[in-house]
């Protein structure tokens, strides 16, 4: 479905379904190229309660951490998609199978920080 | 109108997948990252059958002179490798282990994931508009 959207985002608007890049243009873009990447995030707040309405037991979100780790993680997210134009959508979807070098790159870094992390935070530091 | 609605169609299609896929829970995205723990790789089959979907979809799509409801394609066009990308790509990497949520997630998780949900998304987006009014200046 994820591989679908982003292939119809293409046919029918010509754009890489990157959420970072289509976020970060909603919000501070030009407002002529505003509109399309709205109703896309609304469709993307959406999803999950058209899911809802035929197995509600998928709608399901756990924390690993808390408080000050998750505000440190959402700008890490934030700061580091914009920096490297893109995030797993975007270089790991889309540019990947545009088989972009940078992406491919983008991708093997930030899989390979996720899980340098996961492994510090839950194996080092024994969270 | 036909372009925005299938933007919107786009975005609930992302978001259903993600849903479906369990992309939006964190707890299942740091036990894909916890390959020296409880390692579950179900998400890796998400990953893939969404880049070999994609993969073949635009050999299709990319051979039409034009989208359907715009003027043209719009790719990157980029293909140097610098700091930033490798930089921001980590960076983005340590947020993704630290809490199990990237972008597309963190907003899709925000109808039914309750206050850690906003919280983590209230940082990001401060994050990203910070950035780029920095970045415009």
């Amino acid at each position: 479905m994820i591989g679908l959207s982003a292939v119809w985002l293409m046919a029918s608007a010509g754009r890489i379904a990157g959420i970072s890049g289509i976020l970060g243009g909603a919000l501070t873009g030009a407002s002529g190229d505003k509109l399309w990447r709205w109703t896309f995030l609304i469709g993307l707040l959406l999803g999950p309660l058209a899911v809802a309405i035929i197995r509600p037991e998928f709608l399901k979100a756990e924390f690993p951490v808390t408080g000050p780790l998750i505000i440190l993680g959402g700008i890490c997210v934030g700061l580091g998609t914009q920096l490297g134009n893109g995030c797993t959508s975007g270089h790991g979807v889309c540019g990947n199978a545009r088989l972009s070098m940078r992406s491919f790159l983008a991708t093997l870094t930030f899989m390979a920080t996720g899980i340098a992390t996961v492994f510090i935070v839950h194996h080092v530091g024994g969270l | 109108m036909k372009l925005v609605i299938s933007t919107f169609i786009a975005g609930l299609l992302f978001g259903a997948g993600l849903t479906i896929s369990q992309m939006v829970n964190p707890d299942k995205v740091v036990s894909f990252l916890d390959v020296a723990g409880n390692w579950d790789p179900s998400l890796a089959i998400v990953m893939a059958s969404a880049f070999i979907t994609t993969f073949i979809g635009y050999r299709f799509v990319l051979k039409r002179p034009a989208p359907f409801f715009e003027g043209k394609f719009k790719l990157p066009t980029r293909e140097d490798i610098d700091m930033p990308l490798i930089g921001g790509a980590a960076l983005f990497g340590i947020g993704w282990g630290l809490v199990g949520l990237c972008p597309g997630p963190a907003l899709s998780s925000l109808s039914f994931a309750g206050l850690n949900s906003i919280i983590f998304l209230a940082a990001m987006l401060v994050a990203i508009i910070s950035f780029r009014i920095i970045i415009r200046n």
